[in-house]
């Protein structure tokens, strides 16, 4: 297939899975909003996707209201719902005849649904409609790939930008939400409160998964493993790697086996999360493990493009 | 006037019988929310053809009118003769203009009109294409007056557009009048992609062994008409790509892929001449690809439709159509060619500008309807300018007489409402055939009386249904 093609799927993906983990992120600070007075969870989630600084700048401090509007819809944010579609949009245009037609309904369809969606829509008290739109938005889309794209390259370089994207935005979540709830005189596993806890697992979507995994109350530590290291939770970095890894296995396999650094540090990351141990983890540090994590999943997604895509 | 489907008081034309019963049945209502359907489907398709100059919404609608323009299959069948005649004639002249000039030498086209004409280009002469086709899409502009009056109104040999909306045409129409469609015994269009197909690979480099590996060459998703170039080739199934996906190696062109460089055999470009290559055309166009016309050069590549074809598009070589179809078939020609004036030659433009009143004033370099005149329509004012403009550069323009152009029942504000009509069948040549998907496009001017039909200018489009021969509507 042709390089901008790749190019152009990848971003696609990624954009589109980026929107997605930030509308659960707005949904943990929706949620949250009603039980605390602080800011907090509006600060978390202006970290996580990177855009604190210019937040700061334009409104300067964090206010429930303005936070949501900034994540949700201002396009001077290019990491606000609206700017992630749109950016999502342009890709896929740029590269329509790689796309089914479903995934360029999925995608043009939900632009032009945007298009229609006015100030009011993204404004706290209406704003959970529209979350539940987005979310709905990604599902269709990762449906319409999963369903209709035939398993050729294609599909495995839009799979690998998902997924690269999702290890990058779970890692982040982590590594914010963990050390922001954290109070500055007690160390992991001190008296916490439920519900600040439960909001790493909001911001996932994990909720009910970590009952299901670990049916006790939720800790700390479990929390981590949970997200790092479990192959059955579907956002941990365990599982995001074990794709990231099969896909460029596949895309290889269909170009006569010819490979490159990107191949060996995605299978390296992905044995190391295989056979990793919590406790390990947090020998090191949590946040010196994510951050190193972080930049990793970077470097996968330079290398991919570096050997791919020029 | 002649109105295709009312000629005269009473009952319809036969091949419109269907038709009217079909708007009979169907109230207003029910038409407006059928034409609102279409439009959602077209935005969720994302055909929308951009026009940067009017502002507003960058990705708007071309009006699609619901009610088909119908052609019954012996009106076809006419038209289809005389538009592989014509066309058979316009690859010949393009071929000997580059050539031998054996026309030119004959004294039946005069040697200024094409020597001086700034479409002649250069890098051509003397080039031999494969399959000796310039022009391998060609969209020929017909207008009806009568029952039996078509005319040519003018010949596209460049990179004509249009067919994507022939095709999604009738795709909508067909999933909003599914028992309409399906008793009105229509020829199919669906398989215009594969005969499209199938010419471009026929006119593959002689060395290419294997399938050829054709391509759709686009400046990108900001031209109006992307999603045409895209639509194309899903519907083919091969690559589109921009100037920045090609290279050229050794004077052979190759595509970057994920596995390294691809050769590539046939470029459909839909870019400009002027674009497609740096080292010899524009030098900043950063749509093109340098090296591009070497490797056309050496026979490495064929480029489709050829470099150089627009000198057949010329309104004043126009004129000579039915000469060439003469000269070089030894044919009469079958379809008709408007009268026309050309302003560079003395007692023409005399005329031309004694009844301008009259007259349809064109630029002979001028396409998609701008830098015209259409006389009875403009004020006085605009008439003395315009005879301003000719009197400076008279070779610049050609001038007609204002045809009545037929009318077809169109679905307007106030209801159903005939509006003018042209018609662009695409002819498609390949090294040894010549094929025409039974159909075209149809434009209509939605305003009334109004006779510009083109998108650029706020027309739309129609379904355009060829009967079969035994059982139509």
């Amino acid at each position: 297939m042709l390089s901008r093609a790749a190019d152009s799927l990848f971003w696609l993906a990624r954009y589109m899975e980026r929107m997605d983990n930030v509308a659960r992120l707005l949904e943990a600070a929706q949620s949250m909003s009603g039980m605390t007075e602080g800011v907090e969870e509006w600060v978390s989630a202006l970290v996580a996707t990177g855009c604190d600084e210019s937040y700061e700048e334009k409104h300067g401090a964090v206010m429930r209201e303005k936070a949501t509007h900034y994540l949700a819809a201002d396009l001077e944010n290019p990491s606000s719902l609206l700017s992630c579609l749109e950016a999502a949009r342009t890709n896929a245009r740029a590269m329509r005849t790689a796309l089914t037609s479903d995934m360029w309904d999925a995608v043009n369809g939900s632009w032009l649904e945007a298009r229609r969606l006015s100030g009011p829509a993204f404004t706290p008290e209406r704003i959970g409609e529209t979350i539940d739109w987005v979310k709905s938005v990604g599902t269709r889309f990762y449906g319409a790939y999963a369903g209709t794209m035939l398993r050729n390259e294609v599909y495995w370089f839009t799979r690998l930008g998902t997924f690269i994207e999702r290890a990058d935005n779970t890692a982040r979540i982590l590594d914010v939400k963990y050390h922001l709830l954290l109070p500055r005189d007690e160390g992991v596993g001190g008296a916490q409160d439920y519900y600040q806890w439960t909001s790493i697992l909001r911001a996932v979507s994990a909720v009910r998964a970590y009952q299901w995994v670990y049916r006790t109350e939720v800790k700390p530590w479990n929390i981590a493993e949970l997200l790092i290291l479990r192959p059955e939770m579907p956002r941990s970095l365990r599982a995001c790697y074990d794709e990231i890894d099969s896909a460029l296995n596949q895309i290889a396999a269909s170009h006569t086996g010819r490979r490159g650094e990107c191949h060996r540090l995605a299978g390296e990351i992905a044995a190391q999360l295989r056979y990793g141990r919590v406790e390990d983890i947090f020998r090191i540090g949590l946040h010196e493990y994510l951050t190193d994590m972080i930049e990793r999943t970077a470097k996968v997604g330079d290398e991919v493009r570096g050997f791919y895509m020029r | 006037m002649f109105d295709e489907m009312y000629e005269a008081e009473g009952a319809p034309r036969a091949p419109y019988a269907g038709v009217a019963r079909w708007l009979e049945a169907l109230n207003v209502e029910a038409l407006r929310m059928k034409r609102d359907e279409a439009e959602r489907l077209f935005r969720r398709i994302g055909i929308t053809f951009a026009v940067y100059t009017e502002g507003g919404d960058p990705e708007r609608l071309i009006p699609y009118d619901l009610v088909p323009r119908v052609l019954a299959a012996s009106e076809w069948s006419h038209l289809e003769k005389g538009l592989k005649q014509r066309v058979r004639a316009l690859n010949a002249f393009i071929g000997d203009v580059y050539g031998k000039q054996e026309i030119l030498k004959a004294g039946k086209v005069p040697e200024g009109l094409i020597l001086q004409n700034p479409a002649l280009t250069a890098p051509m002469h003397g080039l031999k294409v494969a399959g000796g086709v310039y022009t391998h899409i060609a969209g020929i502009d017909l207008v009806r007056t009568g029952a039996d009056d078509f005319y040519v109104l003018e010949d596209n040999c460049r990179t004509p557009s249009g067919v994507s909306y022939m095709l999604e045409n009738r795709a909508v129409m067909m999933r909003l009048f599914p028992e309409f469609f399906a008793t009105a015994g229509v020829e199919p269009v669906a398989r215009y992609p594969e005969r499209l197909l199938r010419a471009l690979q026929s006119v593959a480099p002689p060395y290419c062994g294997g399938e050829p590996n054709v391509v759709v060459l686009t400046p990108g998703q900001y031209n109006s008409a992307y999603y045409e170039h895209s639509f194309l080739a899903d519907e083919m199934g091969i690559e589109l790509v921009e100037g920045a996906d090609l290279v050229v190696e050794d004077d052979v062109v190759y595509t970057r892929t994920t596995q390294g460089l691809t050769r590539v055999d046939v470029i459909y470009r839909r870019i400009d001449d002027d674009f497609l290559d740096p080292e010899v055309f524009r030098e900043d166009s950063a749509l093109g690809v340098p090296g591009l016309m070497r490797a056309y050069r050496a026979g490495n590549v064929t480029i489709t439709n050829a470099v150089g074809a627009g000198i057949a598009d010329d309104k004043a070589v126009y004129v000579y159509v039915p000469e060439m179809v003469r000269f070089y078939l030894g044919e009469e020609p079958i379809l008709k060619n408007v009268p026309t004036f050309q302003c560079g030659k003395a007692d023409e433009m005399s005329h031309v500008l004694a009844n301008l009143h009259e007259l349809v004033v064109k630029e002979t370099r001028g396409s998609g309807g701008y830098g015209m005149l259409i006389g009875p329509q403009a004020t006085k004012a605009e008439r003395s300018a315009f005879a301003k403009k000719i009197k400076a550069d008279p070779d610049a323009y050609i001038a007609q007489p204002t045809l009545a152009l037929s009318t077809c029942p169109t679905f307007v504000d106030s209801g159903v409402a005939p509006r003018h009509v042209d018609l662009r069948p695409f002819v498609l040549c390949g090294a040894d055939t010549i094929d025409i998907v039974p159909g075209g496009l149809t434009r209509v001017a939605i305003r009334e009386g109004s006779l510009v039909v083109n998108s650029s200018q706020g027309g739309g489009t129609k379904d355009t249904w060829v009967l079969r021969a035994n059982g139509g509507a």
